[in-house]
């Protein structure tokens, strides 16, 4: 089955960067207002799964040539990872620091450790849920 | 701050994901597990060490101070199951690799057995309510994979019917803690014992610790088991004995903490309705071990069994009876995996299930007959083997506490315990050959190994009692006075 259905696909090649922007927004709003790494996950996968509906899923993982069973497990690995760089500082497992660094352009930024726990938790999400539509999908 | 408290879980955890890349590197996953659970053991046995000295080890997460924070405690009682339960893992693994098959093995089984491992460690260690609901799904999540690898027919069906049920009993988990929560505001452990003490179980207080029975009777197969039998007998073998071993345990565990931390105001009610059940289980375990012909169905029922005699410890709640509830647990775990084992490989050796299909296995396999000989007396509790100091020590407080009739029901049942193993090795293992020696399934030296390693661990826990004795009054000691483990959670 094969539709070719022009306002879809026009109103997708804008609306994907706009989800991936508003994907983007979230994850870094995330460490002190309400997103983080889980919605950014949930809305990056958003913009994957309309792409998977207007395309096909050939056009798709030559795209984007990634295996998502890996990228769910590289995600864990991030978000575990962060809690063993308590053992390298001795610090409480999963404790968090951060500091304010002057960046050119950008101005006083605040950089924390989160963001990479976050980082991880975004991959896991993104994994499972493609992982998940792409099965289903291949069953039908 | 002691972070090797969280190794426990977090090494499995870890190992796991990195097993998931090095999916095509058979060999590899074996070398990494087998290491990482070496480590994870070693890690427990300092911890056991450690705690005899400087008494309980907390772990605040990121440094959030209980009652605010998530946080890990380890006391005796948890750090020994941690122990078995790694222990265990690491035989039922050394069996997996020379019988559960490359095709499971390359489905990710390596990185499920250890992100179950996590989940059981998790559960054991963990000191705040909320998180111990996660770590059960972990668990859980794990098993689901595990049950289900394979894909036989068998397996579809009965794996259907253990996600129904602990999906149900999880939501039932959920809504007891928001019935704690709502009335106590905490989910620290520790901080909600505190609560409860000082207001006094209210009425409300104890319907939701009958709520938490009813969950944890389901996930430990107290009385409401219906659904053991079935999903114990689909999995591979190695698979049926990590959970025969570890699954129903971490249902007791939790059980077992729950109503001597904090619902322990009220025992008329609860623990006599633990008291209850228990014996309800001890009844129905037996009538099962003896009613089939299927050796699955028989070593699955003798899980239900254990159940029972291990709550007759919590119901009596003495010191002694809770010093046999530790004991009965540890036995518990290498027995009912040996157990599980020799089972599972007597249906691989002769494609029979009915063990009067099945005849003079001894002659093929002596040393096989022998051990299982060995672990049906261990489980009736024959001196020195392992389940004998338990026993005797359940019994004790039983006496103490004047509850006869458990006492006489935990006692009767060993002897059905006794009588249904006793029947399969009288059925299958004596008698005429029905294996021509040309046709023999050799058994391979791996399987031969972890059977090996378990029985010398029941020879261990048996002779050795004396040595673990510190440990174990340790435990049931902090069991009983809860103000140990409150002051070295809020100190």
């Amino acid at each position: 089955m094969k539709i070719n259905n022009v306002i879809l696909r026009t109103v997708t090649k804008l609306a994907v960067f706009i989800i991936l922007t508003l994907a983007v927004y979230l994850f870094f709003a995330g460490h002190n207002s309400p997103g983080g790494g889980f919605i950014a996950g949930l809305a990056l996968s958003a913009a994957f799964v309309l792409l998977l509906l207007v395309t096909d899923i050939e056009t798709i993982k030559k795209g984007i040539p990634l295996d998502f069973k890996k990228v769910a497990a590289f995600g864990a690995f991030l978000a575990v990872g962060t809690g063993f760089g308590a053992f390298v500082f001795d610090v409480p497992f999963l404790t968090q620091s951060f500091g304010n660094f002057v960046v050119p352009f950008f101005g006083e930024i605040e950089l924390s450790t989160v963001t990479i726990f976050e980082a991880g938790v975004s991959f896991a999400v993104v994994g499972v849920v493609i992982t998940i539509i792409l099965s289903i999908s291949e069953d039908v | 701050m002691n972070n090797i408290i969280v190794l426990p879980m977090a090494l499995p955890i870890m190992l796991g994901i990195i097993l998931i890349f090095l999916r095509p590197y058979i060999k590899t996953q074996r070398v990494l597990t087998v290491l990482g659970l070496l480590v994870t053991i070693g890690i427990s046995i300092y911890m056991l060490q450690w705690i005899q000295t400087d008494g309980i080890i907390r772990l605040d997460f990121g440094g959030w101070e209980p009652p605010f924070g998530i946080l890990f405690v380890a006391d005796s009682f948890a750090v020994i199951l941690v122990t078995a339960a790694s222990i265990v893992t690491l035989i039922c693994l050394i069996y997996a690799f020379s019988s559960i098959g490359e095709k499971i093995e390359y489905m990710y089984f390596y990185s499920f057995v250890n992100f179950l491992l996590a989940g059981v460690n998790g559960s054991f260690l963990t000191g705040d309510i909320f998180n111990l609901y996660v770590n059960f799904e972990i668990m859980l999540l794990a098993s689901y994979v595990l049950i289900v690898l394979g894909g036989k027919r068998m397996q579809l069906r009965e794996s259907l019917k253990y996600v129904v049920i602990n999906i149900i009993s999880s939501w039932f988990f959920l809504v007891a803690i928001a019935y704690l929560y709502a009335q106590l505001g905490t989910l620290n452990m520790a901080h909600i014992s505190v609560l409860i003490s000082e207001s006094g179980q209210t009425p409300l207080l104890t319907v939701t610790s009958l709520v938490f029975l009813i969950v944890f009777a389901l996930k430990s197969g107290l009385l409401l088991y219906f659904w053991l039998p079935g999903s114990y007998s689909a999995p591979p073998t190695a698979v049926a004995a990590l959970f025969g071993g570890l699954l129903t345990k971490v249902g007791i565990y939790v059980m077992i903490r729950v109503f001597t931390l904090i619902f322990y105001h009220e025992p008329q009610i609860t623990h006599t309705i633990i008291g209850i059940l228990a014996g309800l289980t001890l009844i129905m375990g037996s009538i099962g071990a003896i009613a089939y012909k299927d050796i699955r169905q028989i070593v699955a029922y003798n899980v239900i069994i254990a159940v029972g005699f291990i709550l007759v410890g919590l119901a009596v709640m003495t010191q002694e009876a809770l010093e046999g509830a530790v004991y009965y647990l540890m036995h518990d775990m290498v027995a009912k995996s040996l157990l599980f084992l020799l089972a599972g490989t007597m249906i691989t050796v002769t494609g029979e299930k009915r063990l009067d299909n099945m005849s003079g296995l001894i002659r093929n396999y002596p040393v096989f007959g022998w051990m299982f000989f060995i672990v049906m007396l261990s489980l009736a509790g024959v001196p020195p083997l392992s389940g004998f100091i338990g026993k005797v020590l359940v019994g004790q407080g039983a006496v103490e506490a004047g509850s006869y009739i458990l006492l006489a029901l935990g006692f009767i049942s060993s002897i059905f315990v006794l009588y249904s193993l006793l029947r399969v090795f009288l059925n299958s293992f004596w008698g005429e050959t029905i294996i021509s020696f040309d046709d023999e399934v050799p058994m391979k030296k791996g399987w031969m190994v972890s059977f090996g390693l378990f029985t010398a661990l029941m020879f261990t826990f048996g002779l050795g009692a004396e040595y673990f004795a510190p440990f174990v009054a340790d435990a049931a000691n902090t069991l009983l006075n809860p103000q140990i483990y409150i002051d070295a959670v809020l100190e």
